[in-house]
């Protein structure tokens, strides 16, 4: 706990100033929480990694693990049956969240943002599933979608016997279902982010591209899209990160499976329950973990980097 | 700034002084547009609350796009009386309410620390918290629900005798998780504060804990208003940590024991959506009353990218 050699004169007279017992205050105070996210979080995550390489049936203490070196893996990629479902299934989330959430969300916000009546009834309203949990979500799915009880099938005269569209129960029909009511609370969430963005674009810099006879699209395409650079990392954190998150909503409908199948629900399937299956468990965590730090590191460093040029 | 070149400006030409605001037209077709979305936007919710107010027979009978048979708050009472809502709304608080002071408490120290003092390991520290906040929890649950259940806790806090199944490792995990992205926040947000208001503090004599107690945080009030919306409702509607790490039923949160009473009461989907939508009601109106609060601070995190 040294102060930076470059720092200015003025840090360093407060270094005089820290008396031992502000030292030790200070690094309690950071401590504290240190320890609680690391014991909780990051071992646990250490954790996933290292037991990825064993066999533990969960039962009985740390002694009856065995490791078994890459077996989980080689299980994983060749004879699981679910995995491939469930990687693919993350994907087609992943796919879908960049396709219709990001850019309706960015077309919601540039619409808002135009001076308009009324403009904040259409933002809470486009904003509030953003507070309902993805679990009740799920359960509005299934009011819409279930078979005979389901919204759309009696709206469609499909609920009868013969001609019932099982849009929960077909695994071809259900991802996409589940896809679009987590679309609805997704583009308010990425709607909101924008908003803000745009509200921090330079009104000037726009009258002044109209003024040069720009149209709302050049405009847009020149002025506002450049400035919402910051903006649009953020949303391509959330999208990934919300993607692979994705659990609740498919678990309640049916545990993830028959279709539903998801990375974070093959995690959770191998430690509740009878069997658990520490070691396997831990390798498909392994295979999440690698995948969403692959997105977080790139986006912690660019925006640490500015923080340590200060 | 990059934008000024690709705009620069030429002659000033009468005819193409546009106006600010669209033609009326275009801003018919606008207001057309967006209540059209919004009418999509609530139609789930509103045919929730459509299903819910008419009893489980009527529907049946007449179908459930219709009209027909009464309308009314039975489902509600009974959901409430029946399903045991009330327990587990208290499980939520006995859960929420700690989780969500001790999050804010410790992110604002390490926010303190970090924003305040200059330390070699300033970034490297709050970069733990925010990376740990972004990671899926699944990547996580597996060796922390074993560990839960290798540790032990006195009685009086846990009536499992350990970490698992407990009230208390609830509260600790969404802490652990959560403390991530509001240190992330507040960190940014006492940057801003001059430091001259610290030093002139230091002169006076006051230590850090004063500084932090009596300067910094009455002036983070906004911040840590909008935060505790927010992680009010992240930590209310909480699902998977609930599911997972308390496996006794009765003492769920309300999101969590959803999922039990839908296999209780099955085929009944008035019901159900009867209670779906009590659950979602401290959330709505966290929402409506706190709307600026909850916006703000999400973007807040947004904004610093």
């Amino acid at each position: 706990m040294t102060v930076w050699e470059a720092a200015p004169r003025r840090r360093r007279a407060r270094r005089r100033h820290l008396s031992r017992g502000d030292r030790v205050v200070l690094t309690l105070m950071a401590g504290v929480p240190l320890l609680l996210t690391l014991s909780f979080v990051w071992v646990p995550a250490l954790l996933s990694i290292v037991l990825s390489f064993s066999s533990w049936p969960g039962i009985g203490g740390v002694s009856s693990i065995k490791w078994v070196g890459l077996q989980n893996y080689h299980t994983i990629f060749t004879i699981y049956p679910q995995f491939y479902p469930a990687l693919e299934h993350n994907l087609i989330w992943l796919a879908v969240f960049f396709a219709l959430p990001a850019p309706a969300g960015l077309f919601l916000a540039v619409q808002l943002d135009k001076q308009i009546r009324f403009s904040r009834i259409y933002q809470s309203v486009l904003f509030l599933p953003v507070v309902l949990s993805l679990a009740l979500i799920g359960f509005m799915t299934e009011l819409i979608f279930s078979p005979t009880q389901g919204l759309l099938n009696n709206l469609t005269g499909h609920a009868g016997q013969n001609d019932m569209i099982d849009w929960l129960g077909n695994p071809h029909l259900n991802i996409w279902a589940v896809l679009l009511m987590a679309c609805w609370r997704q583009t308010g969430y990425v709607m909101i982010m924008y908003l803000a963005g745009l509200k921090s674009v330079d009104p000037s810099l726009k009258e002044a591209a109209a003024l040069d006879g720009a149209g709302q699209w050049q405009t847009f395409r020149h002025v506002v899209w450049p400035a919402l650079r910051p903006i649009n990392v953020v949303v391509l954190v959330i999208t990934v990160i919300e993607s692979l998150r994705a659990f609740d909503i498919v678990y309640v409908i049916n545990q993830g499976t028959n279709g539903l199948e998801l990375l974070s629900v093959l995690v959770t399937d191998n430690i509740v329950g009878e069997a658990s299956r520490i070691g396997f468990g831990s390798a498909l965590a392994t295979i999440l973990l690698l995948i969403s730090m692959a997105f977080i590191v790139p986006y912690l460093i660019s925006t640490f980097r500015k923080d340590g040029q200060e | 700034m990059t934008t000024i070149s690709t705009v620069r400006p030429t002659t000033d030409n009468p005819t193409h002084r546009p106006d600010h605001r669209p033609p009326r037209i275009g801003r018919l077709g606008l207001h057309a547009f967006l209540i059209g979305t919004s009418v999509i936007w609530l139609a789930p919710l509103a045919y929730a609350l459509f299903t819910a107010l008419r009893p489980y027979a009527d529907t049946e009978k007449y179908g459930y796009v219709s009209l027909g048979g009464h309308f009314g708050f039975g489902n509600f009472t009974t959901a409430w009386t029946q399903a045991d809502l009330p327990l587990y709304f208290w499980n939520s608080v006995i859960i929420t309410v700690p989780a969500l002071i001790l999050t804010l408490l410790l992110a604002s120290m390490v926010a303190f620390v970090v924003s305040r003092y200059r330390f070699r390991i300033n970034i490297a520290l709050l970069m733990v918290f925010t990376a740990g906040n972004l990671l899926p929890q699944q990547a996580i649950i597996t060796p922390l629900y074993k560990m839960y259940q290798l540790i032990p806790l006195p009685m009086w806090l846990s009536d499992s005798g350990k970490m698992d199944d407990s009230y208390l490792g609830l509260i600790l995990i969404h802490v652990a998780f959560q403390t991530g992205f509001c240190a992330f926040v507040l960190a940014n947000y006492m940057r801003t504060i001059p430091t001259e208001l610290s030093e002139a503090a230091m002169v006076d004599g006051a230590s850090a804990w004063r500084q932090y107690w009596q300067i910094i945080m009455p002036l983070c009030r906004p911040v840590l208003a909008a935060l505790a919306t927010l992680e009010f409702t992240w930590i209310y509607n909480d699902f998977f940590w609930a599911t997972v790490l308390m496996q006794t039923g009765d003492k769920r949160p309300i999101t969590a024991a959803l999922n039990n009473l839908s296999g209780e009461f099955f085929v009944n989907n008035n019901l159900i959506s009867a209670a779906a939508l009590i659950v979602a009601v401290p959330t709505l109106v966290v929402f409506f009353l706190l709307q600026k609060q909850f916006v703000s601070g999400l973007t807040l995190g947004a904004n610093k990218g």
